[in-house]
Formats: structure tokens, sequence, C-alpha cells
């Protein structure tokens, strides 16, 4: 029964019902849909994250489930119960903004004590709740500093304890992280998947950076356009993207959007429009002859050479077009004799000098290819 | 002894602009202290008008008037004025563009627009003129230079202050109150400062709308001067001038700490 091994936090649920779940939910603001028709479901205990440009509705998302947005049509169910009609103050949800939204006029113990006053709580209760909250955070020399003489990751974590000392049932969390210096949002996402341990609550974090994603989450959704387009563990979404828009979307990638000529056992042929052969394992359910497809491969898994390689699968000509150091990794463009140009990862060995217009080959296995749909 | 350093062009100029503009008011506060009825020539230092000032019943009680008319349309306006800009700021209605823009217009219509159009209106409506009348007709400026000032406040807040606070369980009243208007607090009080000045200063929007009980210190002023400056008059300029500038030093210091807090915090 109690599996659920950090269950300070967690309300009773059952196993199969969803801390938050999405049911059909469209908004629009006018003319514009920001989201369409969008279910959702998120499980107690995860940290579950909605990655996707700006403007692809994922803040609309987070808004609805706070109760700053009410959806247009649809149901936003917390914990089982319909809250679509319940204001923002009366649901069992704190939220982390990006811009932290800490009010300067209080000390942050006042800041970390505002949710747990306006709830009418015992002093006593409350000075144990915020010590509480400011070790969690590792604050507590800073208790009686104003937000003001705090520096932006320090703000950041008194923002995450004014949350999470409520208790909610979820944490939502807008970019949480995407005011922070490239060196301190490393720092506070090992801090925020720790935090997410010890709380056992689910989080729900709203992020444009897909590294992010990739490292906290449980679960991720990609969303574009308003809609979801995949949903899964970070290795479902980069190792087996199943659309275009998430395989480009998630790291980089090559795509090749053809037609299917050639159905082998294991592999397909698919010929791009510019007459471009490339092998592809073959698809479940099997491709027919005369589909439109698109073939992704990552950079990182296209090799480089100055010789011919014996190998077999894929192997083109072309001619290095733009080279740029990234220290651990090279990163080159590879224009090939058909027309496209190929985004290739090499990591930095000291051995073969490349330069523009130097005349490489390009080769990969087809098992190293991904088939998508194409959109 | 530091080497005395070169008279300059912008510098002589600046010194000019600054005679040309506050000598008239040395000379007026050199006068309240001459010993003579009459400004014209020097007789010696005296602080006799400043008694006889303090002693004038007709003079105190037009400035009881005056303060009676700024504290009660600044205060009424303190708060009308913030839930206006509150409101013009946070919620969207239809013609909000057009209510915000009728909104700040007293700031550009002229005083004796304004004082002709409510003498007109108030005789219209058969209003008798009053204390109350002038208390009235005050407001709308002093509404419109709180809304203003706090609006400007309000831009440098942070827009999700309000939703956190409804987050962590506040209701929207609650939200206002205690995180709202403490991070408006400077603003409000700049922008109350302000009016209060320039409702203690006015003449013009006060002289066409006080009745006869109501006579608010410029009108008394304006009715001694006619008849010849006295000394006692320049005694109270003099005080008038040190209020004044004491109130605006005061609204710019709370506006400056405002401001640094707010820039602090980003």
């Amino acid at each position: 029964m109690a599996q659920t091994v950090q269950a300070t936090a967690v309300a009773p649920t059952t196993e199969t019902q969803p801390d938050v779940e999405l049911r059909q939910v469209l908004k629009t603001f006018g003319a514009e849909v920001a989201v369409r028709q969008l279910d959702l479901r998120v499980q107690p205990g995860e940290f579950f994250s909605i990655l996707g440009p700006s403007g692809c509705g994922k803040t609309t998302i987070l808004r609805m489930i706070a109760g700053f947005e009410s959806p247009t049509a649809g149901e936003v169910l917390i914990q089982g119960a319909n809250v679509s009609r319940v204001p923002a103050h009366r649901r069992p949800v704190n939220t982390v903004f990006q811009s932290y939204a800490l009010f300067d006029h209080m000390t942050v113990r006042d800041n970390i004590a505002f949710g747990l006053k306006i709830r009418r709580m015992g002093s006593a209760q409350v000075r144990d709740r915020v010590a509480e909250a400011l070790r969690l955070v590792r604050m507590e020399p800073m208790a009686n500093r104003y937000p003001a003489q705090l520096s932006g990751g320090q703000q950041q974590r008194v923002a995450l304890a004014r949350a999470l000392v409520n208790h909610p049932a979820v944490m939502l969390l807008d970019e949480p992280l995407g005011a922070l210096d490239q060196k301190l949002r490393k720092q506070m996402q090992v801090e925020l998947a720790n935090l997410h341990r010890q709380l056992g609550i689910t989080f729900i974090m709203v992020t444009h950076d897909q590294e992010e994603a990739l490292s906290l989450s449980s679960r991720i959704a990609v969303m574009n356009n308003g809609q979801i387009e995949q949903v899964g563990t970070p290795s479902d979404i980069y190792d087996r993207p199943h659309t275009p828009f998430v395989a480009d979307f998630i790291g980089d990638t090559n795509l090749f959007p053809g037609r299917v000529d050639r159905v082998y056992p294991a592999q397909v042929q698919v010929t791009t429009e510019s007459g471009l052969r490339v092998l592809a394992p073959a698809m479940t359910p099997a491709a027919s002859p005369l589909q439109n497809i698109v073939v992704s491969v990552r950079p990182e898994k296209i090799n480089l050479s100055l010789s011919a390689p014996g190998s077999e699968g894929n192997c083109y000509q072309g001619q290095v077009s733009h080279l740029m150091y990234l220290g651990t990794h090279l990163h080159c463009v590879v224009r090939l004799s058909s027309g496209e140009a190929l985004t290739v990862r090499q990591p930095n060995r000291a051995e073969g000098a490349l330069a523009v217009d130097t005349p490489v080959y390009v080769h990969w296995a087809a098992a190293d290819c991904l088939v998508l749909d194409a959109a | 002894m530091p080497a005395a350093r070169p008279v300059t062009w912008p510098s002589l100029f600046s010194a000019l602009m600054y005679a040309f503009m506050y000598f008239p008011i040395i000379v007026l506060g050199v006068y309240s202290f001459n010993d003579s009825r009459y400004s014209a020539s020097w007789e010696g230092f005296s602080l006799r008008w400043y008694k006889s000032l303090f002693s004038d019943r007709r003079l105190l009680s037009a400035l009881q008037d005056s303060l009676t008319i700024a504290i009660v349309a600044v205060s009424i306006s303190a708060v009308l004025g913030t839930l206006m800009a509150v409101g013009l700021a946070r919620y969207r209605f239809r013609g909000r563009g057009l209510y915000r823009g009728v909104s700040y217009l007293p700031l550009i219509v002229p005083d004796i627009a304004i004082a002709v159009a409510t003498l007109v209106f108030l005789a219209s409506v058969a209003i008798p003129l009053s204390l109350g009348t002038i208390i009235a007709a005050h407001m709308v400026f002093c509404l419109a230079y709180i809304a203003v000032v706090v609006s400007s406040r309000l831009q440098q807040l942070d827009p999700n202050l309000e939703e956190a606070a409804l987050d962590l369980g506040a209701t929207p009243t609650q939200a206002l109150l205690k995180v709202l208007i403490p991070q408006l607090a400077p603003g409000i009080i700049a922008g109350c400062l302000l009016a209060f000045v320039l409702s203690m200063d006015d003449l013009l929007i006060s002289s066409f709308t006080a009745g006869g009980g109501a006579n608010p210190l410029p009108i008394e002023i304006f009715s001694r001067v006619r008849t010849g400056v006295k000394p006692d008059i320049n005694a109270l300029s003099v005080v008038l001038i040190l209020g004044s500038a004491l109130l605006a030093g005061l609204a710019e210091y709370v506006r400056y700490w405002g401001d640094r807090r707010q820039r602090q915090a980003q």
C-alpha cells in the first residue's frame, strides 16, 4: 500500500488518480488559440516538465492549473476534484514565478510565512514550518534580510521556500531558473532535483530549456502550437521522438523528408526530393512503398572521415561548409553533393585537420536513423 | 586652499539662470525682516512682521480653511486615485483607453477652464458654494496627479505580485491590502504630497468655487496685496515657500527611496 517512500506531503491518492489532470482543455484569448483540446495527466510524485518554444501555450497551461486563467472549455482537475471554476487562492497548489515576485516590503522570513499567516496558522507552528523551509533551501542566515539585499540565486531559493512551506499538493514552477546565469542554473538544477526527492510532491515545471527538462524530469510533455506533440520519459523524447518537431526541438537533428521506395525485411530505403537515398530501420507497422516519411539522424551519430569508409549503411561525399569550435566538440556543416546540408558533431580529437572546403565522407548505420511520420 | 577654479561660460550661465529664478524670492525673504512699513528702504532687522503674522486671526483662519481643503481633498483622492491607477492597469474592460486618457485630462486642461466649468456646473444644478465645493473642485486635479504618480510606480512593479499573493491563499482584497498597497506606498505618498502642495497653492479654482463662508489662504493673500504689499505678506510668503519646499523635498525623497528599493530588487 504505502509504496510511496516519501509520504510526508502526499495527500492520500489512489494509484490511478492523477494529481493533475487536464481534460479537453481549450484556451483562447480573443481570436488567438493558446491551448487547443489538450489532455494531460500528471501522476503523484512526478517531476513533470512542459517543454516548448516561447508562445507554444506552456505557461498558459501552468496558469490554468494555478487558477490565474480559467479554461475556455474543458476541465482542470487537481487530485480528482474539478477546480476549473475555483479561484487561485483556494487551490492546493503553489507557484514559483520566473520573476520570483517576492514581496519587497517584507523580510525573507515574512515572505515565507505569508501563506501560512493568511491561512491563520498558529504562530508556533508558523515558526517551525518557516524554519524547516529555510533549512531546506539553506537560507537560515538570510532570514531577516529583505529581498533587495539578496542575489538572484538567493531570491530564487526564497521563492521556492515561500511556495513549499505551504505543503502544496503540487508545486508549479514557471521557468524557475530562467533568470539565473549558466553556472548558477546548473547548481540550482541539482538543488531542485534534491528538493523534489526530499518532498516527494508533484512538481510541474515549464521551461524552454531542453537540457533542463531532460536532466530533471521524470516525464516531459513537448508542446508546439498549443498542442502536446509527445509525452514521455527524457529518453523516450530524445531517442524515440514521435514527430519531426520533437526530433528537431530536442537536441539538433538532421531531417530528410522523403518517400519510401524500397522495403527490405529490416530496412527501408527512402529517397529525398533531391534524389538522396537513405537507409533507415523498418517501421512498425511496416511501411508501404511511396509513403511519405521523415528520416531523422542526430549529429553525434554521424561519422566523418577523409577517406572512403568500408562500412555499410549510409555513406555520402560532401564538403565542409562551416566549422565551429565548441571546446569539447566540433560542430560542422557538411554540404552533400546532392545539395543537402548536414549537421555533424565530432568529438574534439587532435587527429584529422578539418577546414572549410575539405572534401569529406559522412557515414552512419541505418540503425542510427529514426523514421517519423511526415507532419 | 584649493586653487580658485576659472569661471567658465556654462557656470556663468547657470549662475545667471539661478539668479533670474531665485533673486526675487531672496529679495522677498530679506524684506520680510525689514523693520519698515514700506518695502522701499531698509530700516534694520526685525521679526515684527512674523509676530503680527501669527497674531492675525483672519490669516490664521484662512490657513485653517486651506489646510482643511487640502487634507480632505488629498485624503479622498489618495484612495480613489490609487484604486483608479490599479484598476486601469490591472483590468481589461471596454473603453479602457478612453477612460485612461480622460482621467489624466485635468493635468492638461488649464485651471481656468476647470474653474469656469465647475462654477457653471454648480450654478446650473443649484449647489450653493461652500468649503465643500472647493474640496470637490480640488479633488478633480488631486485625483489626476495621484493617479499618474501611482500608475508610474505600478508600471515598475512585478506584474506577478498580486498573483503570488493569491497563489499563497490571499483573497483578492488581502492581496491588494497586504501586498499591492504596501508596494505602492512610496508612489501614493509622493502623489499625495504633490497634490497637497498644489491644493494649498491654488487660487484660481478656489476663487471660482468659494462661497461666502470659505476663504482659503491664496484668496486672502490676493485680496490683501491688491491694496499694496504689506511686509507681513512678505513674511507669510517666506513661511509658505519654506513649507512647500519641505513638502516637495519630502515627496522627491520618498519617490527616490521607493525607486531605489525597486531597482535593488531587480
